[in-house]
Formats: C-alpha cells, sequence, structure tokens
C-alpha cells in the first residue's frame, strides 16, 4: 500500500523582519572615474544621478560584505543566526563557479547547517530571493530565511568605456524573512522576457579563456536606450501590476523603492507611475551608484536609518535587468 | 485619424517641451534632437515612446538611431502611422 505523504506547517504569512547593509570604506568620486574615460561629472551626473559610489577593497569580498550585511540584517530583526533555515545568495560577482558563496557564508554566520545556495538573477535578485524566502516560510521548510543581495561589480566594469564606467558600485545588502499573522510581503509579480537576453551581459564569456589571452577581463554591458525604455515603460506596467495584485492603490503607499540601476530610470519610472507627491522614493544611487541584486536593501537600510521611510510602511520594490529578468512586490518594511 | 505633417511638428512640439523644457516653436523640422533641443539619447527614449502613443505609431530601438532630426521623426511618422 502507497503511503500518503504529510504536507509541511508553515507559518500564516511571511514579512521582512530586519535589514542590513554594508558599503565597503573606500568612496569613489567621479573625478576618479574621469581619469580614464574622455566625459565631465557634468555628463555622469546628468546621465545617471551618480555622484560617488564605494569600490571593495581586497578584504571586502563577496562572503565578508555579506557577512556584515548580515550581522546587521540579524540584530535587527533580533533573530539568532541558529534560527535560520536558509540562505540565499544573489549574486553575479562572485568569481568561482562553485561552490556559491552561500555555505560558507552560513557557516561563518554561525547559522549551523541550514539549506544554502546562490541564485543568478541580476538585478532583480533580491526580489527573486524574498518571493523563495516567503514560499518556505509558508510552506513550512524554513522558519527564518537570510536573503542576500551582494556585488563587487567594480571588478566587472571596464574603466574605459564611458558608457559604463561611471555606473557600478559595491555592496551588500540583507533581509531576514520569518513568520507573519498578517501578510507582509504581496504576492511578486516576476517573470522573464529572455528574447532580449543579450540586451544586458558581459562582454565575453569566461570558457573564452580557454581559446587562450582574452583582451580585456569580462565587463558588463548594455544597450542603454533599449534597456532605458524597457525599465521605465514595461517596468511601470509591472510595477502597478505588484500594486494590483496586494491591492493597495498609489493613494496608500508610503515608499517605492526601484532598483537603484540609473537616476533617470528611478525618475521617469516614478512619473510614469503617477506616485502622490507623498510617496518617498529611493535615491540611494546618488552615493553608491547601481549595486545590482544589493541595491534593494542597500537603500532600504538607508531610507529607514534616515527618516525618510520608517517600520510599518507600505513600500513597493520592483528589480529588473540582465535576462531580461524582473520581479515586484509590495512588502511592510521591517 | 492619420495626422498631417503640421500636427505631428506641433506634437512633437508639446512633447520635447514637455521632456527637455525647450520651447515647443523652437521645434522645427531642420532642428536636431541632440545637437539642438537639449534631447540626449535616454531623454530621446522618452520623445518616441510618447510619440508612440500620440500619433499611434510604432517606433521600434533599431529605428530610434535614425530619427536624427525633427524631420526624421515626422517622416517616419508620416510613414508608418496607421
Amino acid at each position: 500500500m502507497s503511503g500518503k505523504i504529510k504536507g509541511g506547517k508553515g507559518a500564516p504569512y511571511a514579512r521582512i523582519l530586519g535589514v542590513g547593509g554594508y558599503r565597503p570604506s573606500r568612496v569613489v568620486p567621479n573625478e576618479e572615474i574621469l581619469k580614464h574615460i574622455d566625459s565631465s561629472d557634468e555628463w555622469i551626473r546628468s546621465r545617471s544621478g551618480i555622484v560617488t559610489r564605494h569600490w571593495a577593497g581586497e578584504d571586502e569580498t563577496v562572503t565578508e560584505m555579506s557577512l556584515a550585511a548580515a550581522g546587521k540584517a540579524l540584530a535587527d530583526a533580533g533573530v539568532e543566526a541558529d534560527r535560520i533555515g536558509a540562505v540565499v545568495v544573489s549574486t553575479v560577482s562572485h568569481f568561482r563557479q562553485t561552490p556559491g558563496v552561500a555555505a560558507e557564508i552560513a557557516h561563518k554566520l554561525g547559522a549551523g547547517r541550514p539549506a544554502a545556495f546562490d541564485i543568478s538573477a541580476a538585478c532583480a535578485g533580491f526580489g527573486y530571493g524574498l518571493t523563495l524566502a516567503k514560499g518556505m516560510i509558508v510552506e513550512g521548510s524554513a522558519e527564518y530565511v537570510l536573503v542576500i543581495g551582494v556585488e563587487r561589480l567594480s571588478d566587472m566594469t571596464d574603466r574605459e568605456d564611458r558608457g559604463t564606467a561611471f555606473l557600478f558600485g559595491d555592496g551588500a545588502g540583507a533581509v531576514i524573512v520569518g513568520p507573519s499573522r498578517e501578510p507582509g510581503i504581496g504576492p511578486s509579480v516576476w517573470g522573464s522576457e529572455g528574447d532580449k537576453f543579450d540586451t544586458i551581459g558581459q562582454t565575453v564569456p569566461w570558457d573564452a579563456y580557454r581559446e587562450g589571452p582574452v583582451e580585456k577581463f569580462p565587463a558588463l554591458r548594455q544597450e542603454g536606450q533599449t534597456v532605458f525604455r524597457w525599465a521605465v515603460f514595461a517596468m511601470a506596467k509591472v510595477a502597478q501590476q505588484a500594486l494590483d495584485a496586494a491591492g493597495i492603490t498609489a493613494g496608500e503607499l508610503d515608499v517605492f523603492i526601484p532598483h537603484q540601476a540609473n537616476m533617470r530610470i528611478i525618475d521617469s519610472l516614478a512619473k510614469t507611475l503617477k506616485l502622490p507627491e507623498h510617496v518617498a522614493v529611493a535615491r540611494d544611487i546618488e552615493t553608491t551608484g547601481n549595486t545590482s541584486a544589493a541595491s534593494i536593501p542597500l537603500a532600504m537600510e538607508r531610507m529607514l536609518a534616515t527618516g525618510q521611510a520608517k517600520s510599518g510602511d507600505t513600500a513597493l520594490v520592483i528589480g529588473f535587468g540582465a535576462g531580461l529578468v524582473y520581479a515586484a512586490t509590495v512588502v511592510t518594511l521591517p | 485619424m492619420a495626422s498631417t505633417k503640421e500636427d505631428i511638428i506641433a506634437g512633437l512640439g508639446e512633447i520635447v517641451n514637455e521632456i527637455a523644457g525647450i520651447p515647443a516653436e523652437d521645434v522645427t523640422e531642420e532642428k536636431s534632437f541632440t545637437d539642438d533641443l537639449d534631447v540626449d539619447s535616454l531623454s530621446m527614449v522618452e520623445v518616441v515612446v510618447a510619440a508612440e502613443e500620440r500619433f499611434e505609431v510604432k517606433i521600434p530601438d533599431d529605428d530610434v538611431k535614425k530619427l536624427k532630426t525633427v524631420g526624421d521623426a515626422v517622416s517616419y511618422i508620416l510613414d508608418h502611422q496607421d
């Protein structure tokens, strides 16, 4: 006789309980970027809104930055590391194909033996991780989940490319997701548009090295106009769908935290969404640059720290990037 | 109903005014978007999307690069509108 499988016993809902960030100590102003490209501070600011970014030093590895951010998130949530049931790390700049970095982070954090894995969803990685975390908590395979977005994009920046040299930054952002009596994370509106797979990516694949010397270390490249159009106009629709799915009107929204890709995208997206004036819009990119998967939790932490947002606020988060992939959801801020 | 050349120039004038803050009457056929009208590559995308909605045309990214002057955009819209 076949046995009957028991279902898991999860929490009714999930929410973000704590957030933490780590920004490398070295601040890189536009003047330093301009040593390698023929451009100007004014041009960089007008195209991207970026004034400074943080670039990691040798010791500020993907693991170390993640540990720093995760430690802060745990303290913020008031959760002990050994209660974590899963660690999800989103990164595109951990230069080891295998093993994933999540298990090492879990171990060094003192989390014991949780499920641990990396995901590759570029600038949508935080939203992808959050969606997975919510599922695990509600389904019962983890009580608390640590979601980390971490990047060292300075390692993948072509210093001599005037279109991208100024754009990217390094850092880590982490959240603790845990059980909740009320819904604290709305339905995810997520997906991919693989027909545009080659609009953002790396200049050369790693296996090019097998063929012999490669002229330049692989760097990030993108088709600016195509990506801008998609990020503003297609993503405004996705953002609206996430609001609708959560049953939240623009008037009920307190905070908007889009992926910090470019100030022009942020401004255009806020305008296209017709957000009311009271909604605080994350503009962390000015001093952080584009940190891909880390950008949303980093901006979230800063907005809470500076009082632009407060605990309990309703926030719309949306990530979008290479794939192309995207993920949007409405969350209650920790 | 299809827009006339004059409608399109006037419409583009309003769009460029809204996006780049240039007076609508300065938007004339011989003007270059980037050199004369302060429309950079990203603003150009906004202009194109607004024009698509207003004139009911599709302007793919590959064609956006070819639209250097207001006259280029006017001809494109005239040729491609329903």
